[in-house]
């Protein structure tokens, strides 16, 4: 068989649960792992003659989430029903944005693993109520849990501009990092709260010519790991079936796939024919969204520098690998913290071996974030000028350091009360050197002589003084002192 | 009649709209939402050249509700109409679907 040239092509479709306290409709309060149907109400749950109304907060996150992806905000929007039978909307519709979305066209961009970024279109953004959940341990039946019915759910769609599985996954950890930032949502994939559905096809040349495969789209994935396999899966099976059927891209034959994470692989859904009838119309019950100039500002004014913006800047200016940017930059929190250390005069380096070896240790253990151990950027730049200067070694930094998330404290007492600040006073030390030389004559001899041992008995001596000083000595200050003393 | 609504396009309708209809019943309702569909399309006949889509009847926009939380129904009040229940949940037929394609 004729071998061909094939690019994978995919987008995504992707859902945030907004982090507003109450629904989008109503006043029932957002929760996660409450009891069922403890958190509805006769607007969530469907009950005729009621009325939703927005909150104001869900919506203003959801155009911040667009200022941020580049979307052109629209001024002007509105609310339509998408016709959806199922006991988990009860109402029978969604409210969703049709045609006039409140985020437009705009981008994102990604890192790469090669440390460059790309640029991924967005169609669109809009605003939408998430259903409620289905359990499906009756046998014939289906137990309803209508909490999660009506949350702020927005919903992000991409062009289909990543060509590697590990594209795929980058956005989706882009963009949580970006809502995480922005303090718009949890982003928790446990929680449900990002759920991914790729759109996976490949443009095959063969024989000069183009041919589509039929587009798959994998729902409901949340998961890092299960979008980037499913995504994988989807290329080679596409590819084996083009091999052997030739088959291509038509009208209507997009097909939805499961992903069995059990085995690893995707599964045709069987799907009512009739499914993606919906049906759309104006929402009567709720008037239009017009934004204005004002408002758009106020709330453009809530941005923050986004995560990729900061981790690039901590590589260019503060001369960090791109590793350890990427790691200060996992969440908000810490990178202000290394931020602000820095800019009260830490050097960049010391402060990220500080976070990302031991505090991202400890940050672990305890399962939070580097930035809520609990140390403020003064004090951490103060510890780390305090071993730039030689008050104390690097290690001795390293036990202050934990002390400080331990027990709290200024780096300067800490060091005190654990006994670290180094001696760097040159007459006590030159006490003490001369005592090392004078006790230890054959080891001076050596070094004046030059001899092969020269720099082993060099060592023991500074080791001699350092021990006298119980560790505490500079160990800078008593090298230069024994190098004079010895006339080297 | 002209028939702007056939047989088959009610058979569709209420298939997605999860309504059983009696032949008699598709029959009858052919007939009666093309007299419906008809009589709307009067308004076809109206210029609209220039006239600004009307998004929402009423001339205001921007209401909202500040992001506070309200009581909850009671978990027995919000089941008390449901045709069926299991523990604190609805019980519904079993969905084919896995039902989260919002």
């Amino acid at each position: 068989m004729a071998e061909f040239d094939y690019k994978l092509v995919v987008g995504l479709e992707i859902h945030v649960h907004l982090a507003a306290r109450t629904k989008m409709f109503c006043g029932c309060e957002m929760a996660y792992g409450e009891q069922a149907n403890t958190r509805v109400c006769p607007v969530c749950i469907g009950m005729p003659g009621v009325l939703p109304v927005m909150n104001r907060t869900a919506y203003e996150y959801a155009v911040l989430t667009a200022l941020a992806l580049n979307c052109q905000v629209a001024s002007f929007t509105k609310w339509d029903r998408k016709s959806y039978y199922y006991p988990d909307l009860p109402k029978n519709y969604q409210i969703s944005q049709y045609d006039l979305p409140l985020g437009g066209p705009g981008y994102i961009e990604i890192p790469l693993e090669s440390g460059r970024t790309k640029k991924v279109r967005i169609t669109r953004a809009h605003l939408e109520e998430d259903a409620g959940k289905n359990i499906h341990t009756l046998g014939n039946f289906s137990a309803v849990d209508l909490n999660r019915a009506g949350a702020p759910l927005l919903e992000i769609v991409t062009e289909p501009d990543m060509n590697s599985p590990q594209e795929v996954g980058a956005l989706a950890r882009e963009l949580q990092r970006i809502v995480r930032y922005l303090g718009v949502s949890e982003a928790d994939m446990q929680k449900g709260h990002m759920r991914f559905e790729p759109n996976i096809n490949l443009h095959i040349t063969r024989d000069g010519q183009l041919h589509k495969t039929p587009i798959s789209e994998v729902k409901n994935l949340n998961s890092f790991r299960a979008i980037e396999r499913s995504v994988a899966f989807e290329a080679q099976r596409q590819l084996n079936d083009f091999r052997e059927t030739g088959r291509t891209l038509k009208m209507g034959n997009k097909r939805t796939y499961g992903w069995d994470d059990v085995n690893q692989r995707t599964v045709l859904q069987r799907e009512k024919e009739e499914a993606h009838d919906y049906r759309y119309f104006p929402e009567p019950d709720l008037v239009p969204v017009e934004m204005s100039a004002d408002w758009l500002a106020e709330i453009r004014a809530r941005l923050c520098e986004l995560p990729l913006t900061m981790q690039s800047r901590f590589a260019v200016e503060y001369g960090l690998s791109d590793y350890d940017a990427g790691v200060l930059t996992a969440d908000r929190a810490t990178a202000e913290l290394f931020d602000r250390a820095v800019k009260a005069g830490a050097d960049a380096k010391r402060v990220c071996n500080l976070l990302t070896q031991t505090g991202l240790k400890i940050a672990n253990e305890k399962g939070c974030t580097v930035g809520q151990l609990g140390v403020d950027a003064e004090s951490l730049a103060r510890l780390a000028a305090m071993a730039d200067g030689g008050e104390i070694s690097a290690t001795a930094a390293t036990a202050i350091f934990v002390e400080m998330i331990a027990a709290g404290g200024r780096p300067e007492d800490v060091a005190q009360r654990l006994n670290l600040i180094q001696k760097s006073d040159a007459g006590e030390i030159e006490a003490m050197v001369d005592e090392a030389i004078a006790a230890n004559p054959e080891a001076v001899a050596e070094v004046t002589s030059g001899g092969k041992k020269s720099k082993k008995s060099l060592g023991f001596l500074m080791g001699q003084v350092m021990q006298k000083s119980k560790g505490q000595a500079n160990p800078k200050v008593v090298a230069d002192i024994l190098n004079q003393k010895l006339g080297l | 009649m002209a028939g702007r609504i056939d047989e088959a396009q009610v058979r569709h309708v209420a298939k997605l709209s999860r309504l059983e209809l009696t032949d008699q019943e598709v029959a009858m309702f052919s007939t009666d939402l093309s007299a419906i569909v008809e009589y709307i399309e009067k308004l076809n006949e109206l210029d609209t050249t220039g006239v600004e889509p009307l998004a929402h009847c009423l001339p205001i926009h921007n209401v909202f509700r500040p992001d506070e939380i309200k009581p909850s129904l009671d978990t027995e009040a919000a089941l008390a109409n449901a045709p069926q229940r299991h523990d604190e949940y609805f019980k519904v037929p079993k969905i084919l679907d896995d039902g989260s394609g919002a």
